[in-house]
């Protein structure tokens, strides 16, 4: 089992969950088991094409698997996952 | 040049500090910080940075204040609602530490203001509210070799790190090559951000600041601090160089402030 760590703007779709549980061998096979059971997370994490969006990273224990293999990284039993994507607030909101 | 009485009288509890003495508020003193956005993180981070006595502060920022900016931007007041947000920091800032020196600047930065604006600093502080602004201060920061400490927000959540791809360190763009597209996140009003979380936001970016320009303690260059207020969990990530990246990578493809950089309202 692995832990993956929802960032705030994907808990809507996790029922405010930051914290869920997956079975996955991969990164791909992670985000499949996650969108089953929280049906349109791989959209918000993947483009049409299926490639990783260049705005969200995902970290295995410390490391961004853009520098392991990408989206073939491996996972093993006891992993923590991170989805980390670019936030940008800070001041007020220019309309 | 050598510190007053009373600047020695007003910093005394962190001279005695064995990392900053004498040198170090020297340093302090001769500092140059530039904040963009006078905001949620630049109003926590200015505060500490004018009271520990770096020596001069710059405010950019095009906006006025707003009643519903007082949740958490701490710079401003009920009774500076309506003026430039620059000024009403000014007079905060001022009123905290007279004997430094406050520069503003009320309009937004965009790619032909921004190279001169930050020639005059040493070091950048973003606490800017969109991705055009951050790109565009990361890549300017890059062509002028100046220091950028990088703070953002969502809701109950932050991001922290420094950004100095002159001293070898990676940039923003090989940490996130590209903005999201406008639309596919929840824009600012829907969002909503906890004020404390912006203190505490700001109040690490001003750490980082100081902790750079002393030149003491471990950099954040490589590194990404995560905060999650709900959880009360801070945790930290590598942030590898990327060595395909367009702006810092050894074949760049953005040489120069000409990329789009539209000012989109998306956190």
């Amino acid at each position: 089992m692995i832990k993956v760590r929802i960032p705030t703007p994907l808990r809507p779709l996790t029922k405010g969950q930051g914290e869920v549980d997956a079975q996955a061998g991969t990164i791909v096979e992670m985000i499949d088991t996650l969108n089953a059971s929280h049906p349109g997370i791989k959209d918000r994490l993947c483009d049409d094409t299926g490639e990783l969006r260049r705005f969200v990273n995902i970290y295995v224990n410390e490391e961004d698997i853009r520098f392991l293999k990408g989206k073939e990284t491996s996972l093993k039993d006891g992993d923590e996952v991170s989805i980390v994507p670019a936030i940008a607030g800070g001041t007020s909101c220019r309309t | 040049m050598e510190l007053t009485e009373q600047q020695i009288q007003r910093y005394s509890r962190q001279i005695i500090l064995s990392e900053v003495g004498g040198k170090g508020q020297m340093k302090l003193t001769k500092a140059k910080v530039l904040l963009i956005g006078a905001g949620g993180l630049g109003s926590p981070a200015g505060l500490y940075l004018a009271a520990a006595g770096v020596g001069t502060i710059g405010l950019v920022d095009g906006d006025v204040v707003d009643l519903s900016n007082l949740q958490r931007q701490i710079l401003h007041s009920t009774a500076t609602v309506g003026l430039p947000k620059v000024e009403s920091g000014r007079k905060t800032l001022s009123a905290i530490n007279p004997e430094i020196t406050i520069k503003t600047y009320h309009q937004n930065v965009d790619s032909d203001n921004i190279l001169s604006l930050i020639s005059q600093f040493d070091m950048v502080l973003d606490g800017s509210d969109n991705f055009a602004t951050r790109f565009l201060v990361n890549d300017a920061c890059f062509f002028a070799k100046k220091t950028l400490i990088s703070a953002s927000m969502f809701r109950f959540e932050g991001q922290l790190t420094t950004i100095k791809p002159h001293a070898g360190y990676p940039c923003y763009r090989c940490l996130y090559p590209e903005p999201p597209p406008a639309g596919l996140v929840p824009n600012c009003q829907e969002a909503g951000v906890l004020g404390a979380l912006a203190g505490t936001m700001g109040i690490l970016q001003a750490s980082e600041a100081i902790k750079e320009i002393l030149g003491i303690g471990e950099t954040l260059a490589d590194r990404l601090l995560i905060y999650d207020a709900l959880e009360m969990k801070f945790r930290k990530v590598g942030r590898p160089k990327d060595p395909a990246c367009r702006l810092c990578g050894p074949a760049p493809t953005i040489t120069n402030l000409k990329s789009d950089y539209t000012v989109t309202c998306t956190i």
